[in-house]
């Protein structure tokens, strides 16, 4: 049995250690939210943010995680209160299918957390997720709105 | 009896109805349990198929068509509500089962979501069930007051008579649902909309930002292991051997099987256990000829039915060949179109659980009724004891309404009876055993008189059919029809909008093994490149502007769409220096479409989309705000293909195996996208695919302009863009 700090709380799993932390947080936390795109750390849909850095959580083996603060999708919102990207999110009308959009948010919430006004360039270099949806309008419209709001 | 919402996927109390949200529109989607209708205890009274009204005045409208991104059950909410003028912020929506459906004599009727026909195809029965609903709920306040129903009226849910007495929906449902439905009701003027036809949210939108949205890759439930899959690398081969024995005692795993003669499966307690023995899982294939089949010879095998003398005719008008051959001028060019996958965000999956006497599936599917099919056929069981729980889709593009991983579900836990298996398959297993966007090659020829003016246009289609693959049945004497997409003689379809006096449009269908299937604007897409693309080469070659040239060509409803991208993107007009413009049209899923892409290509050659304008006349505009997005993620889908879109095969496998060797286009190539609407109110046509098609087109003839070089092969990458010198 070993011990993670997700969203505040440190959690007990018994998965092999080496086990990426998305497959540990799916399931065996249950934070289905966290979505699994491509195993390889290129399309972003399983970013969480590790001591707030925003990380695809597919390459990272759940033992390297340590003490480190996790947070995942499921953790951004505080006592049914939406974070300002979320909020902007439900605003701009962004998610089509969606599947991407956790991975997407956790993205954009760690981008405007280093850079409160992002210019189109920080924006496209942070935000390297693959939509499928074709979504990529609207989040940067949500974005820029979030760093207005 | 309660049915289940999205959050409560692990409760299993459910009979009849699986609620995939019960978002009320504007507040909170908190999953809870609510009582169904099919129950006769139950308060909450079903009106018709479409409606049922909670005594709390709350509206679920039932929704057969799948929702994957599309905002398919937005807009048909819309048209349901439009009719009923019940209260939008009550309104809710639920999928009722594919093996409801059938018990209710497909009460539902389709279920199949592809071909943009959500709305487009169901729009006329869902708004008179709106409509019907309404007269009960009226009728029954009517009865109820003693009063005349024509001394009534409604709005949102509060029925009013002259009297100023009130009541609600919620009030008079149960009463209601004991009355006859009228047989015939008015439908609205859709110049009377109130709900439908404005640019309202969606209804599924919270839970997509919070991860509380479940897709059928999060289902869970208790005892449930799951299953990763390794299918023969070369799709069409078998499975000679495996050795289980290998495996079996490494972590989690529960048990190993092959299935359908071609795969390997291992079953464990968690995926990533699953996944870790079935990487280290010995297996020997039977390829056969199939592993001498390269992109090479595949493309040969096209190449030579570009010529070839016996091929399906498509649309012939006049002596296409002697018109050519009279012609002043003679212009040839040969395209090709490279497979292409649909990389859905969420891989394959599906939850089965089977008995002796029952089969169930949960899962995201564009089909639900062929789904349904598939589990009874692998479950060997009749329809009546199967069942398809469907679940939100992520991603479909076309490839979800195959059942092909719905049945490898059922075949894996078939072996283990009554254990809930959840198939899942990787990325990699993903991208090689697609239904590709099939391949094809074409060679067009004109022949302009004296005065530019084209007088011959021969279209040479060589290569694969989706029909001849997945519905053979649907050929007809051997024909695909669907090759010509967009190229049709008539039809409220996908129609050939110029008026050319001596035509030919052909097909030499050739098809290699590798599996075809339908990919979100299907062979609108390659043969808008073919035909707008060459339709600029003829214009040069006519010395004339490639608008003008088309326009005069152009059938009404062909040219005012273009003239409307035209002038809204300023065609015609100063661009800034090193911008270019390129056009390109389609009919397609019965809407008109054209786009106006604006590039630069750098003097190293690097190309900037910087713009693409698009106008739309689909008839009908249900929700124009949620068009607006369809048709932004069509310029993502259609310009990641034209960048970056193409599986090669060597040895009979597809190489491309993830993200990595399949490039997708990311956020900072997408281009602005700007959407016109130009609806003419007398048709509806779909909105979903149709601008796909003009994506590439348009960014290629912009490139020919910027450039001088005219690209004539797809994927751009292979491309030297910089200009000739």
């Amino acid at each position: 049995m070993a011990v993670i700090n997700v969203n505040g709380k440190a959690l007990n799993h018994n998965a092999d250690p080496r086990t990426p932390l998305l497959w540990v947080l799916r399931e065996q936390l249950g934070l289905t939210g966290t979505k699994y795109g491509c195993g390889i750390a290129q399309c972003g849909a399983c970013t969480v943010h590790i001591d707030g850095v925003a990380t695809r959580s597919c390459q990272v083996p759940v033992n390297s995680v340590g003490a480190k603060k996790v947070v995942t999708v499921e953790g951004l919102a505080t006592d049914g209160k939406l974070n300002k990207i979320q909020a902007a999110w439900v605003a701009s009308d962004v998610p089509q299918c969606g599947y991407c959009q956790s991975g997407m948010v956790m993205a954009a919430t760690a981008l405007l957390a280093a850079k409160p006004n992002p210019t189109d360039a920080d924006i496209d270099a942070a935000m390297t997720n693959v939509c499928r949806c074709g979504t990529y309008v609207q989040v940067r419209e949500a974005i820029l709105a979030a760093a207005k709001a | 009896m309660t049915i289940q919402t999205s959050l409560g996927a692990n409760s299993l109390k459910r009979r009849g109805f699986l609620v995939s949200s019960a978002a009320v529109a504007g507040g909170f989607s908190l999953g809870f349990s609510i009582p169904s209708d099919a129950d006769a205890q139950s308060p909450v009274k079903e009106l018709n198929a479409w409606v049922v009204i909670h005594p709390d005045d709350k509206v679920m409208i039932r929704i057969a068509r799948s929702e994957m991104g599309q905002g398919t059950l937005t807009g048909l909410c819309q048209l349901v509500a439009e009719e009923l003028e019940c209260d939008w912020a009550k309104v809710a929506w639920e999928y009722p089962t594919p093996g409801e459906n059938v018990k209710r004599n497909r009460v539902w009727k389709n279920y199949s979501t592809g071909g943009s026909r959500g709305i487009r195809e169901s729009h006329q029965y869902v708004r008179e069930g709106g409509a019907m609903a309404r007269e009960m709920l009226l009728a029954a306040a009517a009865a109820e007051w003693k009063v005349p129903a024509g001394e009534l009226k409604v709005d949102k849910g509060v029925i009013t008579h002259s009297s100023g007495k009130k009541t609600t929906y919620g009030a008079v449902a149960a009463a209601a649902a004991q009355l006859e439905p009228p047989k015939e009701v008015k439908l609205k003027d859709p110049k009377d909309w109130k709900i439908a036809g404005k640019p309202i949210k969606r209804l599924d939108t919270v839970d997509k930002v919070t991860g509380k949205q479940l897709y059928g890759i999060d289902f869970t439930m208790p005892g449930m292991l799951v299953a990763t899959v390794r299918a023969c690398p070369v799709i069409g081969g078998k499975l000679k051997s495996f050795d289980a024995a290998k495996v079996e005692k490494m972590p989690g795993v529960k048990k190993v099987v092959a299935i359908d003669g071609n795969a390997v499966v291992v079953v464990a307690d968690t995926y990533w256990n699953a996944r870790t023995a079935l990487a280290a899982l010995p297996a020997e294939w039977d390829i056969g000829k199939l592993g001498e089949v390269q992109t090479e010879t595949i493309n040969a095998m096209l190449k030579e039915g570009l010529d070839a003398s016996e091929a399906f005719v498509g649309n012939k008008a006049g002596d296409a060949k002697a018109a050519i051959d009279g012609a002043a001028k003679k212009v040839t060019a040969t395209y090709s179109f490279p497979y292409q996958h649909h990389v859905t965000m969420e891989p394959m999956n599906a939850t089965a659980r089977v008995t002796a006497d029952k089969a169930e599936v949960w899962c995201g599917t564009q089909n639900g009724e062929a789904a349904l099919a598939a589990v009874s056929e692998a479950a060997g069981l009749p329809v009546g004891q199967c069942e398809v729980y469907k679940m939100l889709l992520g991603g479909g593009f076309g490839r979800r309404g195959r059942a092909d991983y719905v049945r490898q579900a059922v075949l894996i836990a078939k072996q283990m009876p009554g254990t809930p298996v959840k198939l899942i398959w990787s990325r990699e297993e993903d991208m090689t055993h697609c239904q590709y966007h099939p391949t094809t090659m074409c060679k067009l020829t004109g022949g302009l008189d004296a005065q530019g003016n084209l007088v011959g246009l021969h279209v040479r289609i060589s290569g694969q059919s989706i029909l001849a693959s997945l519905l053979p049945g649907n050929l007809v004497n051997g024909m695909d029809p669907a090759v010509f997409q967009g190229f049709a003689a008539s039809g409220p379809e996908a129609t050939y909008g110029y008026d050319v006096p001596n035509l030919l449009i052909d097909h030499a269908m050739r098809n290699p093994h590798i599996t075809p299937g339908f990919w979100r604007g299907v062979n609108t897409n390659q043969n808008a490149v073919y035909m707008e693309s060459f339709m600029d080469e003829l214009a040069d070659a006519a010395g004339q502007d490639p608008l003008a040239f088309r326009l005069k060509m152009l059938k009404p409803k062909w040219k005012a769409v273009l003239q409307a991208a035209a002038d809204k993107a300023g065609y015609g007009k100063p661009l800034p220096a090193g911008h270019f413009h390129g056009l390109a049209q389609i009919m397609g899923y019965g809407s008109y479409v054209a786009g106006v892409a604006e590039v630069s290509v750098s003097a190293d050659g690097a190309l900037k989309i910087h713009k693409i304008t698009a106008a739309t006349n689909s008839g009908h505009v249900v929700n124009p705000a949620q068009i607006e997005r369809q048709v932004a993620g069509s310029f993502a889908y259609g310009l990641s293909a034209a960048l970056y879109g193409e599986i090669t095969v060597k040895d009979g496998a597809v190489e491309q195996t993830n993200f990595d060797s399949y490039n997708v286009m990311r956020m900072d190539e997408m281009p602005k996208v700007e959407t016109v609407l130009v609806p003419t109110g007398d048709f509806w046509g779909g909105v979903g695919e149709p601008t796909i098609a003009v994506a590439a087109p348009s960014v290629l003839n912009a490139i020919a302009r910027a450039t001088g070089k005219r690209v004539r092969n797809l994927p751009l990458m292979h491309h030297e863009l910089k200009k000739a010198s």
